[in-house]
């Protein structure tokens, strides 16, 4: 059963989102990395690019394929992780840690509400 | 795979001073040529340094490392890696054909103009269009050219459109070609048969989209049977419709793009037509057109003047989208594709699409149990199924198909399409008989039981190749296109 901190929120498209005073944080689950495989890039969107959620905010490619992340929230691009660059394994060996993807600024508050809980994104998994 | 063990590579031969070739001595009157100093290199290249011995032997052992349709069966879904019959290659090596010079005068090459008119009217007939360009070297340009053309279309009407539909089963090279060419390329989802969802495909559908580029049989293998509904809808609002002939091999002799409403048709005729694939190339993805379309087509136009009663290149087409391949696309590989269908007449090419559906059928329903289909019914030239029962015994995909080598099988595309999860893609093709589709079918019931009893033989297949899973995320991380020594 892959890992899923319950400080954050999800969706069905297995991103996770976390908020800490409007800003926030967004990557891919446990879950979503084991399904992509090896990962061997990342694109990335620069700092104030506009984000819709549910709107293609970058993508992924492992040596399986490309796939698109979606935005779980609509907003601001506050800074993209530059370690991926680099090392855009980070993203299969910490997920939910070093491996983040972008932080936004909500152009709402509550941006996360009518995200799944950990719970909630875990019975959707399971499901698979 | 034959061989053991690694060898040094070409550059580890190398010996100063070894020489493969030897020239004379230069005449008196040969001409004083030398280099601008501002175009030569700083340092010599790295050359390697072999006799003429050495370089033989390095590249046979090299070769006998390659797998090929003619080593054994190889199903990659979606390639049709199936055989291509050697007389083709005969008539293709003909000293007339192989000794024709790309500038000889049209009167001096009558003939090859002649081969090309009607190979040229064979292919439209079997796809209900009306002309033909033979330029575009492989079908992602076919796509290319075929998008062109639309968009000069619509522009010719003043219609600046954004989008294009694209399917999510479709080959990759489709929403590519759809941004090259300038527009918006929109995904369109399938439904629970694996087809179109002609409801998804309604919503988006509207005086911004240019046309829709579809597969079919789709990716899955799978005819999609509203083509005519589907094709209606994209007319209505004013759209083309692009037929993408990667899988033109299933329905040949059979049914026409043309007739399900189709505008633009590109093929591969490296694959329905049997010329050389992959490597083995160079390719060759003709785009045909309707009639209304076809003043758009690139030029030259190959033409028949009733006057002169000879063959010409027609290069005044105003209306044109230019050139888009030097001279006229690969013609010898369109004399091969000449010769494969005039061996088979139309009668053998419909036996081509029933043969190939036929044995794709077999195959799915061999391995059926331990390796599913996602969506029900029968299958065209190809099947997708799904390796997703191993994934509790710690097997993947990839696994599946490095193991199958072992067996003497290439493996089938593994994780395309990606509406399926761990995805195996196969197409036997019409070219294997009843005993290797048994054999085959065979391996793969077997390797599913190995990840049930021995998950670790998987981990570590192929065991009886020279190299055996090279680091793909390494490769792909960090590559090094150059060799260095130490």
């Amino acid at each position: 059963m892959p890992e899923l901190p319950s400080d954050r929120r999800y969706t069905d498209q297995h991103e996770w989102a976390r908020e800490d005073e409007r800003r926030v944080t967004v990557g891919i689950t446990d879950f979503a990395q084991d399904q992509l495989g090896d990962i061997v890039f990342v694109g990335l969107p620069t700092a104030g690019t506009e984000v819709h959620a549910g709107q293609p905010l970058g993508e992924v490619e492992s040596t399986k394929s490309v796939s698109d992340i979606y935005s779980p929230v609509t907003g601001t691009v506050v800074e993209s992780n530059a370690d991926l660059d680099a090392n855009p394994e980070l993203v299969n060996s910490d997920p939910y840690g070093r491996g983040w993807l972008v932080i936004l600024e909500a152009a709402e508050e509550g941006a996360l509400e009518g995200l799944m809980s950990a719970e909630d994104y875990g019975r959707a998994i399971e499901e698979k | 795979m034959s061989g053991s063990g690694d060898f040094p590579t070409i550059f580890e031969l190398s010996k100063p001073g070894r020489r493969a070739w030897s020239l004379p001595e230069a005449g008196p009157d040969a001409p004083a040529t030398s280099i601008p100093d501002e175009h030569r290199r700083a340092e010599p290249p790295g050359l390697p340094e072999v006799s003429e011995l050495d370089l033989v032997r390095h590249y046979t052992r090299l070769s006998h490392r390659n797998w090929s349709i003619d080593t054994g069966a190889y199903p990659l879904g979606s390639c049709s890696m199936k055989y291509n019959p050697k007389v083709a290659e005969e008539v293709a090596r003909l000293p007339g054909w192989q000794g024709l010079h790309p500038l000889a005068d049209e009167e001096l090459v009558q003939g090859a103009m002649q081969l090309l008119g009607e190979l040229e009217r064979a292919l439209c007939a079997a796809t209900g269009m009306a002309h033909l360009t033979f330029q575009p070297a492989a079908g992602a340009q076919g796509e290319l050219t075929g998008l062109l053309i639309m968009r000069a279309w619509h522009a010719r009407k003043g219609d600046v459109r954004k989008r294009v539909i694209v399917p999510d089963s479709a080959h990759g090279t489709n929403p590519a070609s759809v941004t090259l060419a300038g527009w918006q390329a929109q995904e369109v989802r399938s439904d629970a048969r694996g087809l179109v969802d002609f409801e998804a495909l309604q919503e988006v559908l509207d005086d911004d989209v240019a046309g829709l580029m579809l597969t079919n049989p789709n990716t899955l293998g799978l005819f999609e049977r509203d083509i005519e509904k589907i094709a209606q809808a994209v007319h209505e609002v004013g759209g083309l419709l692009y037929y993408d002939g990667a899988n033109f091999n299933s329905i040949v002799g059979k049914v026409r793009p043309g007739d399900m409403g189709f505008d633009v048709v590109h093929l591969n005729l490296h694959k329905t037509f049997a010329t050389p694939h992959g490597g083995g190339g160079p390719g060759s993805g003709p785009l045909a057109v309707t009639e209304e379309l076809a003043p758009f087509l690139p030029v030259p136009v190959l033409e028949w003047g009733e006057d002169s009663n000879r063959w010409h290149w027609e290069v005044d087409r105003p209306d044109s989208i230019g050139r888009i391949h030097s001279f006229y696309g690969n013609f010898g590989i369109d004399v091969r594709a000449y010769a494969y269908l005039r061996s088979l007449g139309p009668e053998g090419l419909a036996r081509v699409a029933e043969r190939a559906v036929l044995n794709a059928n077999y195959l799915k329903t061999l391995i059926a149990e331990a390796f599913p289909t996602p969506y029900p019914g029968t299958c065209m030239h190809e099947f997708v199924a799904t390796a997703k029962g191993l994934k509790k015994h710690g097997v993947r995909a990839l696994d599946v198909a490095k193991r199958l080598i072992d067996f003497g099988f290439h493996p089938p595309t593994i994780y395309f399409p990606l509406v399926v999860e761990e995805a195996l893609m196969v197409e036997p093709t019409e070219t294997e008989s009843k005993e290797t589709l048994d054999a085959l079918g065979g391996a793969l019931v077997q390797i599913a039981a190995e990840a049930v009893s021995d998950a670790n033989l998987l981990h570590g297949a192929p065991t009886s190749t020279p190299v055996r899973r090279p680091d793909e995320a390494q490769a792909a991380r960090h590559l090094k296109v150059r060799w260095t020594p130490g």
